[in-house]
């Protein structure tokens, strides 16, 4: 719709205050939770002054410092093997029509639509009846399965959007399919390959219960540090990590977005 | 199949669709394999040895006697599970439709940063943005302190580790899956339609129930199957929020895999639930996406 | 004419397979010469773009010969074909600046980059964008685009230069610019032009020869006087200008001419050589401005006659619509300010004057 939502014509009752209402209870948590892990005050939520002190404790935690890298281990591996499958994968799909497409791309979506719990026991007991250990290798495995269809989406999307002749006329203007792709396409569609791999990395380091599931003892990941965090007791130093993850996911998806907005 | 080996396109998606075939494919599979093998005496399964005692179990139970007596605690899990998902629908419906709309009529440029404030929380961690509403929710935490700096004195809230937190938390999980879809379908609504249907004499309720609802149905159906089905399948939110005294189909199913050591039983339940997904897919892409999207 | 440059020998390009199949083009055969500017013209559908794709090498014949100065193209893909194609979309590279874009065919060639940029230079001062070699495309019009596709198509100096539908984008004032722009550019050059349009009128501007096709087939290839003039189908008489359509008797008007005889019983002579096998009933198409109209009055006894049913002004000419009875109508132009001879008005009894060479007998 395009209209003026100044004209009274456009204004219906109760819709701009549910509006302000939805965004209030959508942010309001996280900006308690940031707020709150300035505190000073370790027992109650009762505001008594500003402090670095919880993150400085926090990131002293030898041992959430090696979840910290785990999670970030994880995260390049899948995000590296998922992106090169799902650009692949992108550029396979995007020329015309093949028997069998709609079998492939309900293959590429499938990640999505099965419930993460399903997939989590799936894959565990898949893994024990192979016989693999589980530890960093697994849980590496197993997040490359649902990065591949976030990185392939926004790569598909804007192969989507390319004019199929520009392809064609590298052809036509003497390059062959390595150059016509390496000097036209690959140019063209590095921010949404960049895009889905920062997609590919925050969900893989946000995910919690497959990495839970599917991973043994030296792979605790830092969700999963911070599930036993919260599981003792609400804590400053939980508020502090939990502060820290929601900035960096923030941050890395709004970079995947301007990213994704680069037009020429 | 020769012409398709030959095709360079074959070998492009080969590798992801092989890898997710292998490791996400095969092992749903085999999830239906193992829910159909016998219960191994020290947890694990007995490969090879059949029994349909993961899905006699769900209904049923062995008394001391040995007799099959009707056991209701799975079954009260599931009907917990669709209530709650389908309460949350309908909150994430009421809350979500005007904000959709709300957005769509807004300028272009504010759209797109609306619609990405929609989107934020969905990327954030989901233990981190149910551990906040727990800050909220407790006694003590947030809410309660405000109403008690207010005058009403609460003596605690004790709405955490209940059904409502659960509920509440539910709701802010799948909020964004609600707006977007009726988002895409409103945006795509030409405004001329709303307004013939004011020169027609209709009020704005009446313009707002006969043209733009059902104009936006595909995308409210669209928008109540994303937050229906992950809602289902939830974890998280019912382990934290609920503190685990109000379990959800997952979290039953996960404890099969932790202290109750039932693996034909957790693998079953999997089934179930992944059955009950794909079934709720199949028939709304069967009821939708053979209506008209919009008469264009 | 000169030496054939591109070739065509029953050229069939079927698209799909099984129950869905679709014939794009059904043994099409046709030369096209040195130097020549070339038009494919039709309605879409029609196999035009088809024809270009298969000549470009974007396509694959599915039986049937291309070549190129007598050698076989088939199995060359586009890029080791000396043939550049300018695209409908441009297809101008967005990352690459205006240069880089007319260079990039000549890297591909291994030009060195000197030599390159020299013949960027060349082209832009050809096309007449000098000054915006470093801009990016996003940064031009669309007629500046247009001029920037071209330049780069002929930066390598193909041996033929294949356009489909370039002007289709531009405004209509751009577009007669772009008409002459690109007759120079063809003169200039001496590079063989094959175009392709649904545009009648832009063919007609242009072309040296015309094919007009359809469904698939090559009607008539033919000069734009003698596509023109002498349509040999009603459905190129009927897509390039306006055309009435009368149905006869061919008939024998004896010293070896034919005639056609008209259901009210008139008789036309024809001067069209109409082979002696033909007889029975045909359809003969006359421009309406080949036409004029005299005061029943006047006319004379074998004259076509009828009523005039409409009368519309158009400033530079007047059109009546002149019923003949037994359900023929006939639409004659006359020009405004010609002597005052042609003012009828709706309700009047008219005989129609025409020249015997306007009337055509046409294939079916």
């Amino acid at each position: 719709m395009k209209v003026d939502a100044s004209n009274p014509l456009w204004r219906f009752r109760g819709i701009t205050s549910t509006a302000m209402f939805f965004f209030a209870y959508l942010y309001l948590p996280i900006v308690v939770l940031i707020a709150l892990s300035f505190n000073e005050n370790r027992l109650a939520t009762i505001w008594t002054g500003f402090t670095m002190d919880w993150y400085v404790t926090a990131l002293s935690n030898d041992d959430m410092l090696r979840a910290a890298q785990n999670s970030i281990v994880v995260a390049i591996s899948a995000t590296v093997l998922a992106t090169i499958a799902a650009t692949l994968a992108a550029m396979g799909m995007s020329r015309g029509r093949f028997k069998g497409e709609a079998g492939v791309s309900a293959m590429l979506v499938l990640p999505l639509l099965v419930p993460e719990i399903v997939t989590a026991i799936a894959t565990l007991l898949f893994f024990v009846a192979l016989g693999i250990k589980l530890g960093l290798l697994t849980v590496i495995l197993a997040h490359t399965v649902f990065c591949i269809p976030f990185a392939y989406l926004p790569i598909r999307a804007r192969l989507e959007g390319m004019d199929p002749a520009l392809v064609e006329a590298a052809n036509d203007l003497y390059a062959n399919d390595w150059k016509a792709f390496r000097r036209v396409t690959l140019p063209l569609l590095w921010p949404g390959i960049l895009s889905g791999a920062m997609l590919s990395f925050i969900i893989s380091l946000d995910d919690f219960v497959i990495s839970y599931f599917v991973g043994g003892a030296g792979s605790t990941t830092l969700p999963i540090y911070i599930f036993g965090m919260i599981r003792i007791g609400i804590t400053p130093e939980v508020n502090a990590v939990s502060a820290m993850m929601l900035i960096v996911s923030i941050v890395f998806v709004s970079i995947s977005f301007m990213i994704d907005r680069i037009r020429y | 199949m020769g012409n398709i080996l030959r095709s360079k396109r074959f070998w492009l998606v080969a590798p992801a669709v092989v890898y997710i075939g292998f490791f996400m494919a095969v092992p749903l599979f085999q999830m239906a394999y193992v829910s159909i093998l016998e219960r191994g005496d020290y947890g694990g399964v007995n490969w090879g040895a059949f029994s349909m005692d993961a899905y006699i179990s769900f209904i049923f139970e062995r008394d001391l006697m040995d007799n099959l007596v009707v056991n209701t605690d799975y079954l009260q899990i599931f009907a917990r599970s669709f209530g709650l998902s389908a309460m949350t629908t309908v909150f994430a419906l009421l809350l979500g439709f005007p904000t959709a709309f709300y957005i769509s009529t807004q300028p272009q440029s504010r759209r797109n940063f609306l619609i990405f404030l929609v989107t934020i929380p969905f990327w954030t961690n989901i233990l981190v943005r149910n551990y906040a509403w727990m800050l909220l929710l407790r006694n003590g935490g947030l809410i309660d302190g405000v109403l008690n700096w207010m005058g009403l004195e609460t003596g605690g809230l004790d709405i955490l580790y209940t059904p409502y937190a659960v509920s509440i938390g539910l709701t802010y999980t799948y909020l964004p899956f609600m707006v977007l879809p009726i988002y895409a379908s409103l945006e795509k609504l030409d405004h001329r339609l709303v307004e013939a249907a004011f020169d027609l004499g209709a009020d704005k309720r009446r313009a707002m129930s006969r043209v733009i609802l059902p104009l936006a149905a595909p995308g409210i159906a669209a928008g109540s199957i994303l937050v229906f089905i992950p809602c289902l399948g939830a974890y998280v939110t019912p382990e934290l929020l609920g503190g685990g005294k109000f379990m959800m189909i997952a979290n039953l199913i996960g404890s099969q895999f932790g202290a109750a050591r039932n693996w034909p039983l957790g693998a079953g339940l999997g089934f179930v639930l992944l059955a009950l997904v794909l079934i709720s897919m199949m028939i709304y892409s069967f009821k939708f996406k053979s209506l008209p999207e919009e008469s264009r | 004419m000169s030496e054939v440059v591109i070739s065509a020998r029953s050229v069939s390009k079927i698209f799909g397979s099984g129950g869905d199949k679709v014939t794009a083009l059904d043994s099409v055969s046709v030369d096209i010469f040195q130097n020549e500017f070339f038009t494919m013209l039709g309605p879409s559908g029609c196999g035009k773009t088809t024809l270009l794709r298969l000549i470009g090498g974007f396509e694959q014949a599915s039986s049937g010969q291309i070549l190129l100065e007598g050698k076989e193209l088939n199995d060359l893909p586009p890029f080791k074909r000396p043939i550049n194609t300018v695209f409908q979309s441009y297809a101008l590279f967005p990352h690459l600046t205006v240069k880089q874009n007319i260079t990039f065919g000549l890297e591909m060639q291994g030009t060195s980059r000197k030599q390159a940029d020299g013949r960027a230079e060349e082209m832009l001062e050809l096309v007449r964008l000098a000054e915006y070699g470093d801009r990016l495309p996003s940064q031009l019009s669309g007629g500046q685009q247009q001029r920037i596709a071209l330049a780069r198509a002929l930066a390598p100096a193909p041996k033929v230069l294949l356009l489909d539908e370039p002007l289709s984008a531009l405004d209509l004032k751009l577009r007669k610019e772009m008409q002459v722009e690109l007759k120079r550019l063809q003169t200039e050059t001496g590079i063989t032009f094959v175009f392709v349009t649904h545009d009648q009128e832009e063919a007609l501007a242009m072309s040296d020869r015309i094919a007009v096709m359809k469904s698939g087939e090559i009607l008539q290839i033919g000069a734009p006087r003698e596509i023109y003039e002498a349509p040999t189908h009603r459905f190129v008489a009927d897509f390039i200008g306006d055309s009435n359509f009368l149905v006869g008797d061919l008939v024998d008007a004896g010293a070896g001419k034919r005639a056609v005889k008209l259901a009210g019983g008139q008789v036309i002579a024809l001067t069209q050589d109409v082979s002696d096998q033909r007889s029975g009933e045909v359809t003969v198409s006359v421009r309406p401005e080949r036409l004029g109209l005299i005061a029943d009055s006047e006319a004379g006894a074998d004259q076509l006659a009828g009523t005039v049913s409409t009368v519309i002004y158009f400033g530079t000419d007047t059109t009546y619509q002149i019923d003949l009875g037994n359900d023929a109508r006939l639409t004659v132009r006359m020009q405004n300010g010609v002597g005052a001879n042609a003012d009828f008005a709706e309700g009047d009894r008219v005989a129609i004057t025409m020249s015997p060479d306007a009337i055509r007998v046409l294939a079916d």
